[in-house]
């Protein structure tokens, strides 16, 4: 088969993986070195496709043959789906020549489970094994990892890599039992668990003086939305205890989205978008805003409000800690206030200290007015308690009903 | 009013902008223009400039030399007269925190003009693509070439990038704005050009196409994201954004397709010893409690699935005991910890650590010992501290430690030590049935059905909670004692 096939094959056979991050690698250069790339700050998207999703990496699956029955995956052994394999030469190949030309920050690597565990990670190895020692490569690769693999062999991709990661895909057993038979729990958090401690021994390492050391430096994961039960609280608690316990970078949420080959177990449908999208705020507001778990969704309300974002909704919930004085409040009540992000509060927290805050400012500071006004009091604004306490505040911000447009 | 030109940069306006500052002039008694015609660009007063002296140099914020800096890189006309209204106002009208003013009108101006240039920096980052146009036949060295079209003055901000990059390939890059050439030693600028002087593609630029197509996904389109994202004013110098339209326009057809197609059965697993162990695995049955003669091996694999008390579902696993099955000393503590939970193995983390050093200070060999713990599972309770997202220990509860019992009393009958030693109140309620003061009984106590030599003691993780200096130093020392108990 010619590489160009190959290539349309196995870049579509990974296209469901949503992760794209290419940043929080250590940094490096070719400067001193044979080869080309660098590494370290955000990271870059050198292209967009159409679906909205950045295109960072050279996103390939080594081969799409596999032995397990992932319903939700076209690469299953039930599909009917054309198979290729690539050597690991030619995807070398291919991640150079589009590494030299600008296109990609890195490699993304996973592969289907051929044979067993050990033997699919030793080929994907064997990829980037020859990147950095061959071609002194030193751009970004994340290798995906399984967790049934032996330890040796996943702390030897982390030493090849920038980023490891091990998808689970589903956030409870039951689930998993269903949908990705293979698949386990429990081990899959035993082997996180264990990457988690190479990474922080590779870490105390460097900051020990080795600076040479190569290793990635941090692990994600990516659960799928919608192809089962699984309510958003049972995603966020799953994603709370993930990054505790196993400090991921990222929890990635890719909308179930249909398939070529579907499955008789999971019928298609049409990606729940919205949910992805909530579901990301939802983890944001977790992990840079100091909300619990707890208070974005209840056990009465395990799902988030498609129509508000849930830090809107939950001020909606919590009028009682309304307004809040932009002059005297401390930084993680203004973190709760609707429409104030991150970078905005710092820039109030730096400008109220030499003058008093007005609407006008926050008009320049390109905060949407028309969000925080029922929620703030400034030197020149005091919302009407009126707005706060009645039922409009909702319909202020629910989107109006309309009707539905020809496509 | 006078007027100056500022020339076409940061260095050059800042030579202008110090002169007119020397001179006392104020933003709105200078009008800053190019010049026109065969002298433009030097900068500089067109009157006679006040001659620079040293002492003349004003001071002023790190921050507003970054935002100058940034801003000076944008096209707007008005940026060189905004920046000297800012240069005034910190300078001659005492203002000299205005830069942390962001939602100052001048200062949210600049900073805006400084993230137009940021933001063209990065796409120009994004953006370039480069094509191969030579290849040394000696040493293989190739050099490649790209035309990119920047809205800003941005080609000596963003050449730095593709220095480090590149570093071991000769390139430029053209743009109407200047152009940067590094041939391997040294990082070059030349005027801009009208137009690509590059002629043709590059071999790859198909399989770069066929990958974009493959990449992208037709059932979720998100055209709104993509052009924010990726503004069609970037699309022309893509060779991949040709496919765009046709994408869009075939996507919807592709996912009726998918919505159209039978629903594939499942087939059987194919003969593959692996599969085979992964379902032995997961069938492995759970349990709450060692059974018949299990050796201490074989209770840790049947430990792992252990449903006795909901613990596992939110540890990573057990954290069994470890150490020779013939030990003359076993050593029970309280549940592992974060740093157990994840390694897999008992007393790994800070408590464990310490216990080392207490272990050596009385003569003890932890190789030689059994360790283990009165429960198996991390306990824990998420708390959000200043280094990040954390689980906090929390003890075991009474129905926890009575679960988890019938796993130690099995490691206690297989190990049969001569001296046991326990740290802790949970190790002591485990197995001696009865709460226990440890405080107060600590030491040698009177339990001959679990060992000869049974010790009570503190855990070291009391120690640890114990205020640095004195105080901790004396418990510990006490620890110690206790410990030495085991080899009289």
């Amino acid at each position: 088969m010619e590489i160009g096939a190959k290539l349309e094959i196995l870049a579509d056979a990974a296209k469901y993986d949503a992760s794209c991050a290419s940043s929080g690698a250590a940094k490096s250069d070719s400067r001193s070195g044979r080869g080309v790339g660098s590494t370290g700050g955000a990271g870059i998207c050198h292209s967009y496709a159409p679906d909205g999703r950045c295109i960072s990496l050279l996103k390939l699956l080594l081969t799409n043959s596999c032995i397990y029955d992932c319903h939700y995956c076209i690469n299953r052994r039930s599909s009917n789906v054309r198979r290729a394999v690539f050597t690991p030469a030619e995807v070398v190949k291919l991640t150079l020549d589009f590494y030299k030309r600008n296109y990609i920050e890195g490699l993304f690597l996973s592969s289907g489970i051929i044979r067993n565990a050990d033997h699919t990670m030793e080929q994907v190895i064997a990829v980037a094994r020859t990147l950095r020692e061959e071609h002194d490569f030193r751009g970004y690769i994340h290798l995906k990892t399984i967790p049934e693999a032996s330890p040796e062999l996943i702390e030897t991709a982390a030493r090849y890599a920038d980023r490891i990661s091990i998808n689970l895909e589903l956030p409870t057993q039951e689930s998993l039992d269903r949908l990705a038979p293979e698949k386990n729990m429990a081990r899959t958090k035993v082997a996180m668990g264990r990457i988690r401690h190479r990474l922080e021994e590779a870490s105390e390492r460097k900051r020990d003086g080795d600076k040479k050391l190569r290793h990635a430096t941090g692990q994600s994961t990516q659960v799928i939305v919608g192809a089962d039960a699984s309510t958003d609280a049972d995603f966020l608690d799953r994603s709370d205890e993930l990054y505790r316990s196993y400090k991921m970078r990222r929890v990635y949420y890719s909308a179930f989205s249909p398939i070529p080959e579907p499955s008789a177990v999971l019928p298609l449908q049409a990606p729940p978008l919205l949910r992805e999208h909530r579901l990301y705020q939802a983890d944001w507001l977790m992990r840079y805003y100091g909300f619990q778990t707890r208070e974005i969704l209840t056990p009465e309300a395990p799902n988030l409000d498609l129509e508000l974002d849930p830090k809107l909704a939950w001020a909606l919930r919590n009028r009682q800690n309304f307004p809040v004085d932009l002059q005297t409040a401390p930084r993680e009540v203004l973190l709760r206030v609707p429409g104030l992000g991150v970078r905005n509060v710092d820039r109030i927290l730096r400008i109220r200290r030499l003058t008093r805050l007005r609407l006008g400012d926050l008009v320049r500071l390109r905060v949407p007015l028309k969000k925080v006004q029922p929620f703030i009091v400034t030197a020149d604004h005091h919302p009407s308690r009126y707005l706060l306490d009645s039922d409009r505040l909702r319909a202020r911000f629910a989107p109006k009903p309309r009707q539905l447009e020809l496509f | 009013m006078r007027s100056i030109d500022p020339g076409n940069d940061y260095e050059s306006w800042r030579r202008a902008a110090r002169e007119l500052l020397v001179a006392g002039v104020a933003p709105g008694e200078v009008l800053f223009e190019r010049e026109q015609g065969l002298f433009g660009g030097a900068g500089g007063l067109r009157e006679e400039p006040a001659p620079y002296r040293a002492g003349d140099a004003a001071k002023v914020p790190a921050a507003f030399v970054k935002l100058a800096r940034a801003a000076s890189c944008h096209r707007e006309e008005g940026r060189w007269a905004l920046l000297y209204r800012i240069l005034w106002r910190i300078v001659k009208g005492g203002e000299r925190d205005l830069c942390e003013i962001s939602s100052d009108l001048d200062v949210a101006k600049a900073l805006l003009l400084g993230k137009n240039v940021r933001r063209e920096i990065h796409k120009m980052h994004a953006f370039v693509r480069f094509r191969l146009v030579a290849t040394d036949g000696e040493s293989g060295r190739e050099t490649y070439a790209a035309w990119f079209e920047p809205e800003h003055r941005i080609v000596e901000a963003a050449a730095p990038f593709f220095r480090k990059r590149f570093a071991n390939m000769n390139w430029s890059i053209f743009t109407p704005l200047g152009c940067a050439h590094w041939n391997g030693e040294q990082l070059a600028f030349s005027e801009g050009l009208a137009a690509s002087p590059l002629n043709g593609g590059d071999s790859m630029e198909d399989f770069w196409k066929t990958y974009y197509r493959s990449i992208f996904n037709p059932a979720r389109l998100k055209v709104k994201m993509m052009r924010t994202e990726m503004p069609a004013k970037y699309w022309k110098n893509l060779p991949e954004a040709e496919l765009i339209g046709p994408l869009i326009q075939e996507s919807r057809r592709r996912v009726e397709t998918m919505h159209g197609e039978d629903l594939r059965p499942a087939k059987a697993a194919p003969r593959n010893r692996y599969l085979a162990s992964l379902g032995e695995m997961s069938a492995a049955a759970a349990c709450s409690g060692p059974s018949g003669n299990q050796s201490l091996a074989e209770m840790a694999g049947a430990a792992a699935n252990c449903r006795a008390c909901p613990l596992w579902k939110s540890a990573t696993g057990t954290v069994f005991g470890e150490g020779p099955g013939d030990a003359r000393v076993m050593v029970v503590g309280e549940q592992p910890g974060d740093q157990e939970d994840i390694a897999g193995r008992p007393f790994v983390g800070p408590a464990g650590k310490l216990l080392d050093e207490a272990f050596a200070q009385a003569g003890l060999d932890r190789s030689a010992m059994y360790l283990t713990n009165a429960v198996k599972h991390f306990k824990w309770t998420p708390r959000d501290t200043p280094r990040g997202k954390v689980r906090l220990h929390q003890s075991p509860a009474a129905g926890e430690i009575e679960a988890c019992r019938p796993w130690l009393l099995g490691e206690l009958h297989r190990v049969a030590p001569e001296v046991l030693i326990l740290l802790g109140a949970t190790a002591a309620r485990s197995l001696l049935g009865r709460e226990v003061k440890v405080v107060s009984g600590r030491g040698l106590i009177d339990a001959p059905k679990l060992a000869a030599r049974v010790i009570l003691t503190v855990h070291p993780s009391y120690l640890l909670r114990l205020p640095a200096g004195e105080v901790r130093q004396a418990a510990f020392a006490a620890f110690v004692d206790d410990l030495r108990l085991a080899s009289a």
